[in-house]
């Protein structure tokens, strides 16, 4: 196995046995990087020699007997978060020379932990899409199948991790941001309780559903990662300040008696046949560790898209109104497609005479679609459902059609609209070998619960091990 | 539904081409009428929801601290006048 493979606990545990360097591990992934990234457009910005500049204070540090919780371990993420004195756009070219002069909370807290940032991955401009197509600076590629989208808008983090270019990714979620790549490209990511990681720093599409949140190689290592990540922050007032539990500790409980509901909504029409079946067999692990399946609803399903596509433009209309193009960034004309359909429609749904019909509309049935998931959770502990409703699909293949693209958010966003966390993980292939994944879905800050469900799924099958041949 | 693109744009700030008005206004249309399908739910007495978490009335103690330094703040624009941001006139002299 080489270094750049391995997770973040195979890592840790090499260091402190002294087995490699974090230098040696750095380059490992830069190495990659350098083989792979030309083909995939994973990465936007590489910081090769701060990077290791970094990792070899870190061995020093390492030397010394510092024992902070990410130590000489490289990671990518997101080209969203504000990061000091390293570029970042947004995967828009509004940002193209965007030198941010502060740190996003985020990225603070894992530099703080010892990590090593070695550069900003793809995603669709301000994260609005599901196949990074939207993105300015081209698409990413799925590293099983180059024909195929990565998935979005995270997906050039998904895809980065999947190809072993680093040892962790953190992404976000808007509307299906993290799950949906995650899915595509046979990756762990986990979209948090809304406020359960500070938002501050991270360029903004629409605050009222943005949540922070990691991608890793095994659901061990996202729990480990949110331990980190995780807590309230004076400098955005929307985040929680409950404790933040020791997520790994939770990780050894069983799942016998777990009540897993499926809500009939998520398995009817539109359901691809091999997801369908995929899901199936996952469901049958989970009952065989001792899970029981009860039924369950979530009636509002059938207006979930409508009332993200609503509520998520109308606040990023918002958000991208104060891209000037004076203070910091390009002009409004460098906005793509999808920034200026979207901005237009949230122009729309806000302006005089309009707002009661669309803008508030939308926060009610968002309201009708939390207490859906409220009554759903009162009989059973998690919900399980499928990501996507069809395997990755190819290049192209939506990108004439934007209310197509919209429909693939089916399964994710009433997630972000009441709030709840939610676990991708890896549960199969297709038989053109692309991957599919599930969702485990809980309760508002039940993130242990959903952790140690994926968890012990995860330790039953091997999904997760597999390599796409790159 | 018809929506007028050429007036939305003007309102977000957003310079279009003649042709882009023409894209847009049959994409933004179908996505509108697929929106309209909220009409159907009947949300009478229904409160919005806006923070989806409960939280209310987020406060802090309001102490001065260290910010941006003023090359920091001007550090990204090329726009800028003896150590402030220039901007376009909005009122003629």
């Amino acid at each position: 196995m080489n270094l750049n493979q391995l997770t973040i606990s195979e890592a840790k545990e090499g260091l402190k046995e002294k087995k490699f360097s974090s230098v040696e591990l750095t380059k490992a992934c830069l190495l990659q990087i350098e083989k792979h990234n030309k083909e995939l457009n994973a990465f936007l910005t590489i910081c090769k020699d701060k990077a290791l500049a970094a990792a070899k204070k870190a061995d020093e540090k390492l030397k010394n007997g510092d024992t902070s919780p990410l130590l000489g371990i490289p990671f990518s993420m997101k080209d969203v978060y504000s990061t000091k004195n390293v570029r970042t756009t947004a995967g828009s070219k509004v940002l193209d020379n965007y030198i941010p002069p502060y740190n996003a909370t985020v990225y603070q807290k894992l530099v703080n932990a010892g990590a090593i940032l070695l550069g900003k991955t793809n995603c669709d401009a301000w994260g609005h899409g599901g196949s990074t197509e939207n993105s300015d600076f081209g698409v990413t590629k799925n590293p099983w199948n180059k024909d195929y989208v990565a998935g979005g808008s995270s997906g050039g983090s998904t895809a980065a991790l999947a190809s072993d270019m680093t040892i962790f990714e953190i992404g976000e979620d808007t509307g299906g941001s993290i799950r949906l790549p995650a899915s595509f490209c046979s990756t762990v990511g986990l979209k948090v309780t809304y406020g359960r990681v500070s938002r501050y720093g991270a360029i903004a599409y629409a605050s009222s559903l943005d949540t922070m949140g990691p991608i890793t190689k095994s659901v061990e290592d996202a729990a480990y990662l949110l331990e980190i990540i995780a807590g309230g922050d004076e400098k955005d007032a929307t985040s929680s300040p409950r404790n933040v539990p020791l997520y790994t500790k939770h990780l050894t409980n069983n799942i016998r008696g777990l009540r897993i509901g499926l809500p009939k909504e998520f398995f009817g029409k539109g359901l691809d046949i091999e997801v369908k079946q995929t899901i199936d067999e996952a469901i049958k692990t989970l009952t065989s560790q001792g899970a029981e399946i009860v039924d369950a609803s979530i009636p509002s399903v059938e207006y979930g898209i409508a009332t993200y596509y609503i509520i998520a433009p109308s606040e990023t209309s918002s958000n991208l109104a104060r891209y000037d193009g004076i203070r910091y960034g390009n002009k409004r004309s460098s906005f793509g497609d999808e920034a200026k359909r979207r901005i237009m429609i949230g122009t729309y749904a806000l302006s005089a005479g309009y707002y009661d019909a669309y803008y508030k509309k939308a926060m009610q049935v968002r309201t009708m679609i939390k207490n859906d998931f409220t009554k759903a959770f009162e009989k059973c502990d998690v919900i399980l459902s499928p990501v996507s409703p069809t395997p990755p699909f190819k290049i192209g293949e939506k990108t004439d059609d934007p209310l197509q693209m919209y429909l693939v958010d089916i399964y994710t966003v009433l997630i972000n609209l009441a709030g709840v966390p939610s676990l991708a993980l890896p549960c199969g292939f297709s038989k053109n070998n692309l991957p599919i994944g599930m969702q485990l879905i809980g309760p508002q800050f039940s993130e242990d619960k959903i952790l140690n469900a994926g968890y012990q799924f995860e330790q039953a099958t091997k999904w997760h091990k597999q390599k796409p041949n790159l | 539904m018809k929506i007028d693109v050429a007036h939305v744009a003007k309102l977000a700030n957003l310079p279009l081409t003649d042709e882009e008005k023409k894209k847009f206004e049959k994409q933004l249309s179908s996505i509108l009428e697929y929106i309209a399908k909220l009409n159907e739910v009947d949300t009478k007495n229904i409160e919005p929801t806006s923070q989806v978490t409960g939280l209310e009335n987020v406060t802090r103690e309001d102490i001065t601290a260290p910010s941006f330094t003023q090359d920091e703040a001007l550090s990204n624009t090329t726009s800028k006048h003896n150590g402030l941001f220039k901007v376009p006139a909005i009122l003629e002299s």
